[in-house]
């Protein structure tokens, strides 16, 4: 409203000099691209989104879904046999106490991280290109979370004891101990606890007006229990202005908070090892290098996971090449700061002349984990360099590969971090070498199965893209007129209403 | 359900402009009990019928306040008073070194006043409303964008107002019944 009141209220004068100056410097037009192509309507919208959960569920769903709940009881059987056994079957043992346990938790979480990133930071900064993805990205986070968790709650071995007052939750146990908030691991309860919550919350507001819609359209096919079930999370919400502006507000607002939120949350998790002195562990870039590196490969689940999806369901006009490119850019930009993340380090370890610190990277890169390293450089410096180049950008099987890369790199990662400074501390008599155990892997590896379990009903039983979302940023949805649906508002399109 | 009488009326529109210009002579018109339905948010929409800003960050202010209190209260209660802990010499209870502790509860609470007040606001959850009787008020949700002028409002007349949102350029206006 604002900007064409401005417009209006220029005075001849004024537009006229305006006109010579831009007659002089003879501004390019840059188109902005669409954000759903082929000419759809609002119409087209509902019908694709909708479609998708009201249809018959397709064979393919039923394979992958067979496949991932055959491979998410890898992770319960790791776990029972952890909860029937003891935590020593797990590979944990001097000097390593902490093995694949921390490395899946903090992979994990921040996997999620790319999809508060999308619906939070990227709605504070109006992108609007977020809106096609960001909901699949939320139930990602939300899905990722479950799976962090599994992690220190098992770490326990007796979990039950872990969900009792006095141990992670504030409250006494039975000798009348609170829990110590001087650790940082308890910093993480409060942090990933809030993550998580949040994260649902935030994820859940955004489904309510789709809600509706999925509601009102199960109603009218006569679907009693479907719309029942649909009614009773959609809240009574009718599309209301007055509820919308509440809605946006509170939109908004979950979107603010959610951005220091998933800058702590990493921050926190990073401080699991900063606020130790163990050399490679003790360092102040922890907390940025930690949550750059959570975006970029938060960032690579996304498009691991969306690629296939925008395939299998035809969404190319929702998902464009401009989406993926986006992301892509991302990817480039974060693994750059995990790049540089990882030089600074070694500039760091020889400037501030420890030799503890000196070691622990020289081992990194040249000891007994240097394939662990170099795998990690490989996958989280290298191959992301690739997406320079547009053609490759452009190549959807290559950017799924890449993305594939940006995903192992990243477990490397924090296996580098966790593992090499474990292992060669300050004592070589206290030397050793880690490996994990078959009940490390099997339960790392079923919650590959379980995130897919989650992920396959999402997509089976809620409207994975935001509806109303992707209606407000059409051309079709501007109450002015002007198209301002696409990116930003170039002087061209402004142009073109006088 | 049993039918006591009219609602109010209703005006389709299809297209964002001209529903949007609508809104507006519905507005200078002066008509109070009324309001607008939309499948998304429309931008500048709040401005066009004349409705303020939203309460909603009250809420939010509200629990944001009571979550650092309460991570304040919690943890100089449970390590500094009720049980106090020495940590390498370290004072009882400072509000630095809990720090994440009150940040992360700020936060939590913040987020569940901002979706209490979303509701609060919107007087959800309401699961029966007249709207939800006519029949086609699925295409709210699709493609279609409703002003619904509600018999209550003092200046309505069926016949008047039925004329009024035909002249504003409504599709087809219909009279819910309540």
């Amino acid at each position: 409203m604002s900007d064409s009141t401005a417009e209006l209220t220029l005075s001849p004068e004024a537009a006229r000099q305006r006109d010579e100056v831009l007659a002089k410097v003879k501004p390019v037009e840059v188109p902005r691209p669409e954000l759903v192509t082929g000419g759809r309507d609002f119409h087209w919208v509902t019908e694709k989104i909708c479609g998708i959960p009201e249809s018959k569920t397709p064979t393919w769903w039923w394979i992958m879904f067979v496949i991932a709940a055959s491979m998410a009881t890898f992770t319960l059987f790791g776990l029972v046999w952890l909860v029937s056994t003891g935590v020593g079957v797990w590979g944990l043992a001097n000097p390593v106490n902490w093995g694949w346990a921390i490395v899946n938790f903090v992979f994990w979480i921040g996997i999620g991280h790319a999809g508060t990133l999308i619906s939070a930071i990227l709605c504070l900064l109006r992108q609007k290109w977020r809106t096609s993805i960001n909901r699949a990205a939320e139930a990602m986070t939300i899905f990722a979370v479950v799976c962090a968790g599994i992690f220190p709650l098992f770490h326990t071995g007796r979990v039950w004891y872990a969900v009792m007052p006095g141990y992670l939750v504030p409250a006494p146990n039975s000798n009348w101990i609170w829990p110590q908030f001087r650790s940082p691991l308890e910093w993480d309860v409060f942090a990933v606890s809030t993550y998580g919550t949040v994260s649902v919350l935030f994820w859940y507001m955004g489904l309510i007006p789709d809600l509706g819609t999925m509601r009102d359209r199960a109603l009218k096919g006569g679907r009693k229990i479907k719309a029942l079930a649909y009614g009773l999370f959609a809240m009574g919400w009718r599309n209301s202005n007055r509820h919308w502006r509440n809605y946006e507000m509170a939109y908004l607002l979950l979107a603010g908070l959610s951005t220091p939120l998933v800058l702590s949350v990493h921050t926190i998790v990073s401080f699991d090892f900063a606020a130790s002195n163990l050399p490679g562990w003790h360092t102040t870039i922890f907390p940025p290098y930690f949550v750059a590196g959570a975006i970029f490969s938060g960032f690579g689940m996304v498009l691991t996971l969306m690629l296939p999806v925008r395939a299998i369901y035809g969404l190319h006009d929702l998902i464009t090449q401009y989406h993926i490119d986006c992301m892509c850019k991302i990817i480039l930009a974060t693994g750059s700061m995990v790049g540089y993340a990882y030089s600074m380090e070694f500039f760091i370890a020889w400037y501030g002349a420890n030799n503890f610190e000196v070691f622990a990277f020289v081992n990194r890169a040249f000891g007994q984990y240097a394939w662990a390293y170099w795998i990690m450089i490989g996958c989280n410096v290298i191959s992301p360099q690739l997406f320079w180049f547009k053609k490759i950008r452009e190549n959807t099987w290559l950017v799924w590969i890449i993305c594939g890369f940006v995903n192992v790199g990243m477990w490397f990662e924090r296996f580098v971090i966790t593992v090499t400074s474990l292992a060669n501390d300050f004592l070589p008599s206290s030397w050793g070498y880690y490996s994990p155990t078959i009940v490390d892997i099997f339960t790392f590896f079923g919650t590959f199965g379980l995130f897919s379990v989650l992920f396959l009903l999402f997509l089976r039983f809620l409207p994975m893209m935001p509806m109303g979302e992707i209606k407000a940023v059409m051309k079709q949805g501007d109450g002015h007129g002007h198209g301002s649906g696409t990116q930003g508002q170039g002087y061209a399109e402004e142009g073109g209403h006088h | 359900m049993s039918k006591t009488g009219t609602y109010g009326l209703l005006a389709t529109f299809s297209k964002t402009p001209e529903f949007f210009t609508a809104t507006g002579k519905v507005r200078d018109a002066g008509f109070k009990k009324w309001d607008t339905f939309t499948p998304f948010p429309v931008h500048g929409l709040d401005d066009q019928m004349g409705v303020g800003r939203s309460k909603v960050p009250i809420f939010t202010l509200c629990g944001g306040l009571f979550g650092f209190c309460l991570g304040m209260l919690i943890t100089w209660y449970m390590n500094g008073y009720d049980y106090p802990l020495i940590v390498g010499g370290k004072p009882y209870w400072s509000p630095v070194f809990p720090f994440p502790v009150m940040y992360e509860l700020t936060i939590l609470n913040a987020a569940f006043g901002t979706l209490t007040g979303m509701f609060v606001m919107n007087l959800l959850p309401r699961h029966n409303h007249p709207l939800f009787e006519f029949e086609d008020f699925i295409r709210s949700g699709d493609d279609t964008f409703f002003i619904v002028i509600e018999k209550a409002d003092p200046q309505f007349d069926l016949d008047k107002t039925k004329a009024f949102l035909t002249e504003i350029g409504a599709e087809e206006v219909h009279v819910v019944e309540a």
